[in-house]
């Protein structure tokens, strides 16, 4: 989304700092002028003792040299702002010799979630078969899974299972990773396990006590994430379907916001990535299965979502072959779990 | 005369000329800046504006990307409040403190009082957010909450203006945390306008037999009046565009706060809370709320320029 106007943002930004360097230098410059001038001002009457040579010389090499000096600092940061950022990443060792070359060029096509991961998969994809590009895209899991049956991409990405119909229509998925959401609550929290139909109704504002899940009489504080946010969006697709989350939610802009406000509220209710949880908080279980690694990988913990591949049968592609087992292999494993996926 | 060649009359004027351009240049490069933010933010803010018609966005109460509707009165109504509520409770603290340091306080005192309000400005407002995140919200929420549930809620305006039900976040903490942190902004403005005020001012009251108290309310105080409401409105504008501090208090709910302890989400809290994953029409909503603010912003300045005209006793800004 940055992209179409990073030229933009980049001008604009270029033109700023240049600014402000400029105007750095300039104040800088009438800094050192108008010490000079006081220094006149205030010594001239006496200026022909010895006194205001050697206090004049001083302050002449003195404020010289910090003008330079800053001025080649502001110098040097406006080369390093303008050089591009290269790709600090060292070259991986090579594990796998065999790799063979591929060339080419595919589309991956799909679900805003699984994008951000295939982007950065896609950027290792190139670095290790440097003639290969995986262009990545947007449109959400039915334009994916879309593009991959007629054709117009090699790879549809998708966030959710297929139905039959698409099954039967001859596509073939291959999950990736798995996205699993942990309802979190504070751990002085005497309720332990929810049903996924009544944490849609206190997400919804239909249950606003917690007396009525089994907990102490206490109003029950909603904490959500921000719209937008990838787990917020799964969260929603997942639990709520069409009913929105209340507006009289707590609104908070980052994992840390949520356990931060749900380890201080001893009513507060969350839900956060299943990656990112810790022993700040509790997880409840969710139609009495306790969120865990095996428990996300079986599907019996219900709130969670795969992360597919979509292909018409087997990919036929060399590059999409090889971009699909880069994304299955070690290193591209690596890649979704630093992203709090839980890999398969 | 080698000492002199600096001064010399050729060499002098090549100086001036060079202070003079460069002094061209850090104007020129200011207003530049300023102009290239303004078209920034408006290029890519207008067509949602647009979009949805300018009389719905700003009046209109729904903020529902995932349904596309964006409309901000809730968030405008929010920075209002917030930003009344912490002048309602910083401008009689800053401007007794103001009294206290100026008038009233002794030198050995002053030393004390003056470093530490500094350093209150000194505190980055992330800071402030967590102080509020970590005890303010929580004491809201376990002891002012209860006590206006027991013992304000039934009285007939002011238990409904109060509220009684909260989780802690909200406008009060939002307003206290902001009231904290524009507080230096109005004690040491109105301390210096407190201070400009000929002492002959002063000698000539309390020579007509005016307490101490007397001569500070009614003369010093009024005479200085018109910087005194530079240092608020300078503070205002400063609680207006504070971001992080109220994010992080506010409870963010993008409803019309009907409360002292209610939720709100001011403008500000509004672009950066949903900035980082916004595509398309929603990111182009947040640079309109930029607009707005923006918007709001400079008239705040053309007040205090305007109030500025009329020769205010600012010693400094």
């Amino acid at each position: 989304m940055l992209e179409s106007f990073y030229p933009v943002t980049a001008i604009i930004f270029m033109t700023v700092l240049s600014m402000v360097f400029i105007l750095f230098t300039a104040c800088f410059y009438i800094f050192y002028i108008s010490l000079l001038s006081v220094h006149r001002l205030y010594l001239t009457p006496h200026s022909l003792t010895n006194r205001y040579k050697v206090n004049k010389q001083m302050l002449n090499k003195k404020s010289l040299v910090a003008f330079l000096t800053i001025a080649i600092i502001g110098i040097a940061a406006m080369a390093l702002g303008c050089t591009s950022p290269t790709p600090t990443a060292t070259p991986l060792p090579n594990a796998s010799p065999t790799a063979a070359p591929v060339s080419g060029t595919i589309k991956v096509v799909g679900s805003t979630s699984v994008q951000p991961y295939a982007t950065d998969l896609s950027d290792k994809f190139t670095e290790k078969y440097p003639n290969a590009i995986a262009q990545v895209s947007g449109g959400g899991s039915g334009a994916g899974i879309k593009a991959a049956q007629d054709g117009t991409a090699q790879i549809g990405m998708s966030s959710r299972e297929l139905t039959q119909a698409e099954k039967d229509s001859g596509l073939k998925e291959t999950v990736i990773a798995y996205d699993g959401i942990a309802i979190v609550v504070n751990n002085a929290n005497a309720v332990s396990d929810l049903t996924t139909a009544q944490i849609k109704d206190i997400f919804a504002g239909n249950i606003t006590n917690w007396k009525d899940v089994g907990g102490s009489d206490a109003a029950i504080t909603v904490v959500t994430r921000e719209a937008g946010s990838g787990t917020r969006t799964a969260f929603q697709e997942i639990v709520m379907g069409k009913v929105n989350i209340t507006t009289g939610a707590v609104v908070q802009s980052s994992t840390g916001g949520i356990t931060q406000t749900v380890a201080g509220d001893r009513n507060a209710i969350g839900y956060i990535s299943y990656g990112s949880l810790d022993n700040s908080v509790k997880a409840l279980k969710v139609n009495g299965v306790v969120p865990s690694t095996s428990t996300i990988k079986d599907k019996t913990y219900k709130i969670q979502r795969p992360f597919l591949y979509v292909t018409k049968g087997e990919p036929t592609d060399a590059v999409a072959r090889a971009f699909i087992a880069f994304t299955l292999s070690p290193e591209g494993q690596a890649i979704l779990a630093s992203g709090k996926l839980v890999t398969v | 005369m080698s000492e002199y060649s600096f001064t010399g009359k050729p060499v002098r004027k090549v100086v001036e000329k060079v202070i003079e351009s460069s002094l061209l240049l850090c104007a020129l490069s200011c207003i530049l800046t300023i102009f290239l933010i303004i078209l920034f933010i408006i290029t890519q803010g207008m067509p949602i504006i647009l979009k949805e018609g300018p009389v719905d966005f700003v009046l209109g109460t729904t903020w529902d990307p995932y349904n596309d509707i964006y409309n901000i009165l809730p968030m405008i109504i929010g920075t209002f409040v917030v930003t009344l509520l912490s002048l309602a409770i910083a401008v009689p603290l800053g401007l007794g403190c103001a009294m206290l340091i100026a008038e009233v306080a002794p030198y050995q005192v002053r030393g004390i009082i003056r470093p530490a309000i500094e350093t209150l400005a000194a505190i980055p407002s992330i800071i402030y957010g967590l102080f509020g995140l970590i005890v303010l919200v929580p004491f809201i929420r376990d002891y002012i909450v209860p006590f206006a549930r027991d013992y304000i809620a039934w009285m007939p305006l002011v238990g409904d203006l109060v509220g009684a039900k909260g989780n802690g976040f909200g406008v009060l903490a939002a307003g206290v945390i902001l009231a904290v942190m524009i507080l230096p902004t109005i004690i040491s403005i109105s301390e210096d306008s407190l201070r400009a005020v000929p002492r002959e001012l002063r000698e000539g009251s309390l020579a007509i037999g005016a307490t101490k108290w007397q001569m500070i309310t009614g003369i010093v105080t009024p005479a200085a009046l018109s910087g005194i409401i530079a240092g608020v409105v300078l503070g205002m504008g400063r609680a207006i565009g504070e971001t992080m501090a109220v994010l992080m208090v506010a409870g963010n709910s993008p409803i019309i706060p009907t409360s002292l302890l209610s939720m709100t989400r001011p403008m500000t809290s509004a672009i950066v809370l949903e900035w980082n994953y916004a595509t398309g029409d929603h990111q182009t909503a947040l640079f309109a709320i930029g607009i707005v603010l923006l918007f709001v912003i400079m008239i705040l300045n053309l007040i205090i320029y305007l109030g500025k005209r009329k020769k205010l006793n600012v010693a400094r800004m």
